[in-house]
């Protein structure tokens, strides 16, 4: 392998000069094969083994200066496919190989049972067979060997070692048999070489049928590199062109037809469509997008044109830092991974140990043919200890089920992240814009007289205002297509309400203690606005020319989908905390509506994060979700943070779990996928190491005074050969993963 | 008198397989780290596998993965919750945050592949 190509964008190289003076900076670095600068592109590619750094310090050198390019993710995944698949290929043939010479060997000591030496011709015919075997040994497992060696000169031992010392035992007994039959006792005078071959064969088989399964576990990141497609239309005073999505700048203008996907993210210059984000946010329904709505990479135009100015490109896009942070994931350590650790950090030597105090035992104590049997157990127990299995069972649950989860819009920062999702006990939700909406609505109004009329003086009047509700109910008028009138003297009477004279009438709206202040009795109203504020809405007193004109109330609507997200999170075993800065009654009557037994409202933002911190003094394990940004401290300070619906960069890059989707099912989602995972892993782990702990013994021979045989080294090979493959393929279980609906949690 | 010798050998073996693997100091070179470097994952080892690094200071390394064998594919730097999947045939970079002044054990995922940082 002669190295790879790298790419770097310059800076400050302007002439030829430049171009001679930087390449051969480069080439006299060590490991670089070739540097050719592209002057109109300002480009250096590089080509050896060598690493970046190296190439960014020999160019700053020379005095300019250099970055390394963004490689494009499809091209390199491609590459990575490719480079795969050969590796697939080689593994297959050597394997085949291996086998080619094992099976026949085999079915001759089946069908024959003549593999003992005892003349000279046998000698000959089985010399020869056991050069053979050497050859197929050196050029299908020939990696084995060298592996095995150089770990051992730096004081290691690894796979290798088990293997090459496992078939070379094999090999080096049945050529002293060839050589001299007359040491052993006549029924030991038997040959191993088909053992030797065949292992090596099934081991190649195994690592190629694992090259194969891995491959499919980063399926999921795959699918998100092809929701990009490879052009743009770039919309410019020339015309319309497609151009290549990497030559698409910030400020482009793109023009999207039905049915095409987003090439960058931007913002909607003009038209008007329905996109469906649901690859990203996981969120089933499209969203309506006209001018001034923002787009992201990877999502589907559905039915209209839509022009849009590209806001960011490459790397910078959402979908890109989306694919590199499940990448990240992915290759993140799990916590419970330790325990595999600690177990093979020792257990190569640990295992050749056992496996020569086997041998002896059999041989000492062993009925006959001693010899044979010393060597069968000693090179079964090598064989089938391979931990490969051990070593595979978390990273590949992690890969899949971080990926599974991106397919979902759920995006974990890391495995650790993953796993406490998993045990978490009680989740403390914030209740603006996660269990609400987040923007108030005029719910209510009433009144004696015409509905229509009083919200149209209302709305006049509170156009003027500052206040968030009042917006509610300008927003409620313009629903309703009503004109509003000018304004008289307005004014705003601070903790009150708001008074002015709309159409020559004068118009107050507030509390009970605007009211009172302008000696207006309310009446029976009084016993109205009481039910809507126990309702958890927030009600008004409307005064039209000092009589009572009716109350309206105003409230943070609930969530369509936040009933069902809070019976499917209790129906996991979470105890739900609902967390608000809204007073008592509001909040109370949120949570009455919701299922929610625990609330603390009348929270200023640092108490979140006090609140949290007490519960885990309890021990308990506490997710928090919340929307992001105020709640930032509480997220951190949570075992898990789920930053819901913002799917920003900043909340990328510091929550624990980001959900793509504004809701709380997202949470669920999570929290059952990461459990969904967990138990993937414990049955990897478990498996693994029922495998060695059961697998060492049998190939030492525990069994035999039950069978009266000894587990075949052949079979030891192919039991440690498909551990692996099992592993990897219960990982890839993971992939039929489905969140359960809400249907299913109700009765 | 065959008997004697492989048992005796066998005994041989075990001590030799505690003294060479556990009980005998791992003497490798002590490589220093000059801007970046690249370390070969290559038949089942790290080379080189003594890196001498400037503490306090952000520094990358390269790995270069020439070894199939699937322990090689993760080097996990484990007390710096760092872990790195390497694609075969390919330069991986890694980034390490500023070090103390200590040593840091780099492994594969399985521990049989060793390395280790001496920051100073
Ligand atoms: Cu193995």
């Amino acid at each position: 392998m002669s190295g790879q190509q790298q790419t770097f964008t310059l800076s400050g190289a302007s002439c030829a000069g430049c171009v001679r003076k930087i390449e051969s900076a480069l080439k006299a670095v060590d490991g670089v094969d070739d540097a050719r600068v592209n002057l109109a592109e300002r480009t250096l590619t590089v080509t050896g083994s060598v690493s970046s750094p190296t190439c960014i310090s020999a160019v700053e050198s020379a005095g300019y200066g250099a970055k390394r390019a963004a490689a494009d993710p499809r091209k390199q995944r491609e590459l990575q496919r490719d480079k795969d698949r050969q590796h697939f290929r080689k593994l297959m043939w050597r394997s085949g190989l291996a086998l080619a010479l094992g099976i026949p060997l085999m079915l001759w000591g089946l069908i024959t049972g003549e593999m003992s030496v005892n003349t000279s011709t046998q000698q000959l015919a089985w010399g020869c067979v056991g050069l053979i075997t050497l050859a197929v040994m050196a050029f299908c497992g020939g990696h084995f060997f060298t592996g095995a060696w150089k770990a051992f000169r730096h004081h290691n031992a690894n796979m290798d070692t088990l293997i090459a010392v496992g078939t070379g035992a094999a090999w080096l007994f049945s050529m002293a048999v060839v050589f001299f039959p007359h040491w052993l006792p006549e029924s030991a005078r038997h040959v191993y070489f088909e053992a030797s071959a065949m292992i090596i064969g099934l081991i190649n088989l195994g690592q190629a049928l694992e090259v194969r399964a891995r491959g499919r576990t980063s399926a999921a990141v795959e699918k998100l590199l092809e929701l990009q497609d490879p052009t743009a239309r770039v919309v410019s005073e020339s015309g319309e062109v497609d151009v290549p999505l990497e030559e698409v700048q910030v400020g482009d203008q793109v023009r999207v037809r039905p049915g095409e996907k987003i090439p960058v993210d931007g913002q909607v210059l003009e038209g008007r469509s329905s996109v469906d984000e649901s690859m990203l946010t996981g969120e089933p329904v499209p969203v309506k997008k006209a001018a001034g709505d923002n787009l992201s990479a990877g999502t589907l135009n559905k039915n209209g044109t839509l022009l849009f100015e590209a806001k960011k490109v490459g790397a910078e896009t959402r979908l890109a830092q989306i694919i590199e942070m499940v990448q990240n994931a992915q290759s993140s350590r799990v916590p419970i991974a330790r325990l595999a650790d600690t177990i093979s950090a020792i257990f190569v030597p640990t295992v050749m140990i056992i496996a020569i105090i086997a041998a002896l035992v059999w041989f000492n104590w062993g009925p006959d043919p001693r010899a044979a049997h010393t060597l069968v157990v000693l090179t079964s127990v090598l064989i089938i200890a391979c931990p490969c299995a051990l070593g595979l069972a978390t990273p590949m649950s992690v890969m899949v089920g971080v990926g599974k989860g991106a397919e979902h819009g759920v995006l974990v920062r890391n495995g650790k992240a993953l796993q406490q999702a998993s045990n978490l006990t009680t989740l403390v939700v914030d209740k603006t814009g996660t269990l609400t909406e987040g923007a108030p609505k005029l719910t209510d109004i009433e009144t004696d007289g015409d509905v229509d009329e009083l919200l149209t003086l209302l709305a006049s009047l509170e156009r003027h205002s500052e206040h968030p509700l009042a917006e509610a109910i300008v927003d409620a008028a313009r629903d309703k297509e009503l004109s509003l009138h000018e304004v008289e003297d307005f004014e705003a009477i601070t903790a009150h309400g708001v008074r002015g004279k709309v159409d020559g009438r004068l118009v107050l709206l507030g509390n009970r203690k605007l009211m009172s202040r302008e000696a207006i009795e309310p009446g029976d109203w009084q016993a109205r606005a009481e039910d809507l504020a126990a309702m958890g809405r927030t009600a008004m007193y409307a005064a039209v020319d000092n009589q009572m004109a009716g109350v309206i109330a105003v409230a943070d609507p609930i969530r369509k989908d936040a009933k069902d997200a809070v019976a499917r999170l209790k129906n996991l075993g979470l105890k739900i905390e609902m967390l608000t800065g809204d007073n008592q009654a509001t909040a109370d009557a949120v949570a009455k509506q919701l299922g929610i037994e625990s609330v603390h409202a009348d929270l200023q933002p640092e108490d979140k994060e006090k609140i949290i911190g007490e519960l885990q003094q309890k021990g308990i394990r506490v997710g928090m979700a919340g929307d992001g940004i105020n709640d930032a401290p509480a997220l951190a300070r949570a075992d898990v943070g789920f930053a819901i619906g913002a799917g920003t960069d900043v909340a990328i890059e510091t929550a624990d779990v980001t959900l793509m989707r504004s809701s709380l099912h997202g949470v669920a989602d999570a929290i059952e996928l990461s459990r969904a995972t967990l138990r993937n892993i414990k049955q990897n782990l478990f498996g693994a190491f029922i495998y060695n702990t059961l697998g060492i013994p049998v190939a030492a021979g525990v069994l035999y005074p039950l069978t009266g045989m000894l587990l075949s080294p052949v079979i030891a090979g192919a039991a440690m050969a498909f551990s692996s493959v099992t592993v990897v393929s219960n990982a890839n279980r993971l992939r039929l993963f489905k969140p359960s609906s809400a249907q299913e949690v109700r009765p | 008198m065959m008997s004697v010798l492989i048992n005796v050998l066998g005994l041989l073996l075990i001590t030799g397989i505690v003294w060479w693997f556990w009980l005998a100091g791992r003497k490798s070179p002590l490589q220093h780290y000059q801007e970046s470097l690249v370390i070969q994952v290559k038949d089942g080892v790290y080379e080189p596998d003594r890196i001498e690094v400037p503490a306090g200071r952000e520094i990358t390394l390269s790995f270069q993965r020439e070894d199939a064998s699937p322990c090689a594919e993760y080097v996990v730097f484990s007390d710096l919750e760092i872990s790195k999947q390497l694609p075969l045939n390919h330069i991986t970079e890694v980034q390490l945050p500023k070090l103390e002044k200590r040593e840091y054990p780099f492994t594969c995922q399985m521990k049989m592949y060793r390395g280790i940082l001496v920051a100073s």
